[in-house]
């Protein structure tokens, strides 16, 4: 990857960063913090890896992409206003009276969302049949779940499927911030070792470095990577990351930055743009 | 495309053998089956998950209300076995309350059709339209009632005879029992409207008023709980659409769990649904 490039991704994911920061805030909404952790994963997939056409997004041979943490909407909006599927101002209206920008995924009227989410372990199952049409179709699916997600067994009924019938166009990221609703994974409900799960449901399991662009550049454009797998990314992230009091913070889950909480977390972000 | 959550032997292996790329088992996973479905509709194809009773529909019903439902996607969710058909096998087997917790979900068409005949139709109609559907069905070797295949709308009653006296409406299964009775009724001098309701959303509502106001008395048939099924939709419109002289009985199944084995036909004499309680019922409801 050219220092260019590299650059880019990295002031992508800082500008999601920065307008999560700033629609979170006014909408006085939760889930800022894996919004925060997953801004390196979605700025190398539109920078980078999917194929899609901002002004026809309906295009039949488009790259699918499932946000299944559905709650962590803010970053997807995001990036589909920055690549120009819809007006950067329209984020102003995010979850505010009559937006179509609504606090979980929602596909109505909304260029670029392939398909609602906001119940957790409801994405990967939609994207295994995606991608099940995909493969006469010649598209790739892309899905990122959250790590508390992984507690939902459809996830693992999608994994066995997709495993099964050898869904090498279908690639999973996780979102492994370690922090879920009411604590860490560690504390809530286990899941290391992780990748290896994935590996023993028949899927190319891999783990990265989920801030390092180069990282993700590197396995997200090489799928599929395995012949016959489908893949599963456990990109290790940091739940609040970019915003020093919001790194590895449970609060972040819920809390909506304000007053000189935004100040700061704006200064923060901004330097770094 | 067909899916299976690994159910249907002996009825699903010469479509699976005819069109194997069009066939899929999706395991005993029902959850993943309904969102690998509404991916499938998602990038354009017309899906039909198939399972028994309440395994396609209460098992996954978030799955289809979020997937299929609010998507508008083309899947199509058929379960076998409605009602009481799985008697023997009990409570788990029983498919009771599905038409009111499927009927509570937006955009889904649903249809129980009454016999052999109005299944190949229902089916044919569902497969030719856009958009998320239910099919109830029994099971093989439900008894016919139309002599000849027939022509079925989505949302239009099927008159099978005319009368003044009371009309008779009956989903599902229950049509043939429900035409014994208007048989029954006819020996006894009482003229009675049969209505088969194949579809029970969107519900014909004129079929409804028109039978509130021609006969007076209508009577609903379903082998369902009496909470949220066909009674409950027709109540709904008769409510709102007071006709002078018009009534409402419903017949159906308690809204309780059957925990005794038995035949189908056992049981549903058990709660009311035999030929014989359901015209003693009837007559009671004219004297009153």
């Amino acid at each position: 990857m050219t220092t260019t490039v590299k650059e880019e991704l990295t002031t992508l994911a800082q500008r999601l960063r920065l307008q999560i920061i700033q629609m979170t805030s006014r909408a006085k909404s939760s889930h800022v913090g894996g919004g925060l952790s997953m801004a390196e994963i979605l700025a190398v997939l539109y920078g980078r890896v999917l194929n899609v056409r901002p002004h026809d997004p309906f295009w039949p041979c488009r790259d699918r992409f499932v946000l299944s943490k559905g709650h962590a909407c803010a970053g997807l909006y995001a990036v589909l206003a920055d690549r120009g599927f819809f007006p950067l101002d329209e984020l102003e209206t995010f979850y505010g009276d009559g937006s179509r920008l609504a606090g979980h995924v929602t596909h109505v009227d909304v260029p670029g969302i392939e398909c609602s989410t906001g119940s957790l372990g409801h994405g990967l199952p939609i994207a295994t049949g995606m991608a099940l049409a995909g493969r006469d179709l010649g598209f790739r699916v892309f899905c990122v779940l959250s790590d508390g997600e992984c507690d939902e067994g459809s996830n693992w009924e999608a994994a066995l499927f997709a495993g099964h019938h050898r869904l090498a166009n279908l690639t999973v990221i996780v979102d492994y911030n370690k922090i879920q609703s009411l604590g860490t994974v560690d504390e809530v409900l286990r899941l290391d070792p992780l990748h290896e799960k994935w590996a023993s449901f028949g899927w190319h399991a891999v783990e990265v470095d989920g801030h390092d662009v180069e990282a993700l550049d590197r396995v997200l454009t090489e799928v599929p990577d395995s012949p016959g797998k489908p893949t599963c990314v456990v990109a290790h992230t940091v739940k609040g990351k970019g915003v020093s009091f919001m790194e590895h913070q449970l609060l972040w889950h819920y809390r909506s930055p304000a007053g000189d909480e935004l100040r700061r977390a704006i200064a923060e972000l901004g330097e770094r743009i | 495309m067909l899916m299976t959550g690994d159910l249907g032997f002996g009825v699903i292996e010469s479509f699976a053998r005819a069109y194997p790329k069009r066939f899929i088992n999706a395991g005993v996973a029902e959850q993943n089956m309904t969102g690998v479905a509404t991916g499938l509709a998602l990038s354009g194809k017309i899906v039909f998950t198939y399972s028994i009773a309440n395994f396609p529909t209460l098992r996954c019903l978030e799955q289809i209300r979020n997937g299929p439902c609010y998507h508008r996607a083309n899947v199509k969710v058929v379960a076998v076995g409605g009602g009481l058909i799985y008697g023997a096998l009990g409570m788990s087997h029983h498919a009771t309350e599905d038409l009111a917790v499927m009927r509570a979900l937006p955009n889904i068409t649903i249809m129980a059709p009454g016999d052999p005949a109005e299944t190949i139709a229902a089916t044919e109609a569902l497969a030719k339209m856009d958009g998320p559907a239910y099919l109830r069905l029994g099971r093989a070797g439900d008894p016919r009632v139309h002599e000849h295949p027939v022509a079925l709308s989505i949302g239009k009653a099927l008159m099978l005879r005319a009368g003044n006296d009371l009309t008779l409406i009956s989903t599902g299964g229950m049509l043939a029992t429900t035409s014994k009775v208007a048989d029954q009724l006819q020996r006894e001098g009482i003229g009675s409207r049969l209505l088969s309701m194949p579809t029970v959303k969107p519900l014909d509502v004129d079929a409804v008023l028109a039978a509130a106001s021609d006969t007076g008395l209508v009577i609903t048939i379903e082998e369902h709980s009496i909470v949220g099924g066909l009674g409950s939709a027709v109540a709904e419109v008769m409510a709102e659409h007071p006709t002078e002289g018009a009534r409402l009985k419903r017949i159906g199944l308690p809204s309780a769990f059957v925990s005794r084995a038995g035949s189908r036909d056992y049981l549903a004499a058990k709660y009311g649904l035999s030929v014989e309680a359901i015209v003693e019922d009837v007559k009671r409801i004219r004297r009153a």
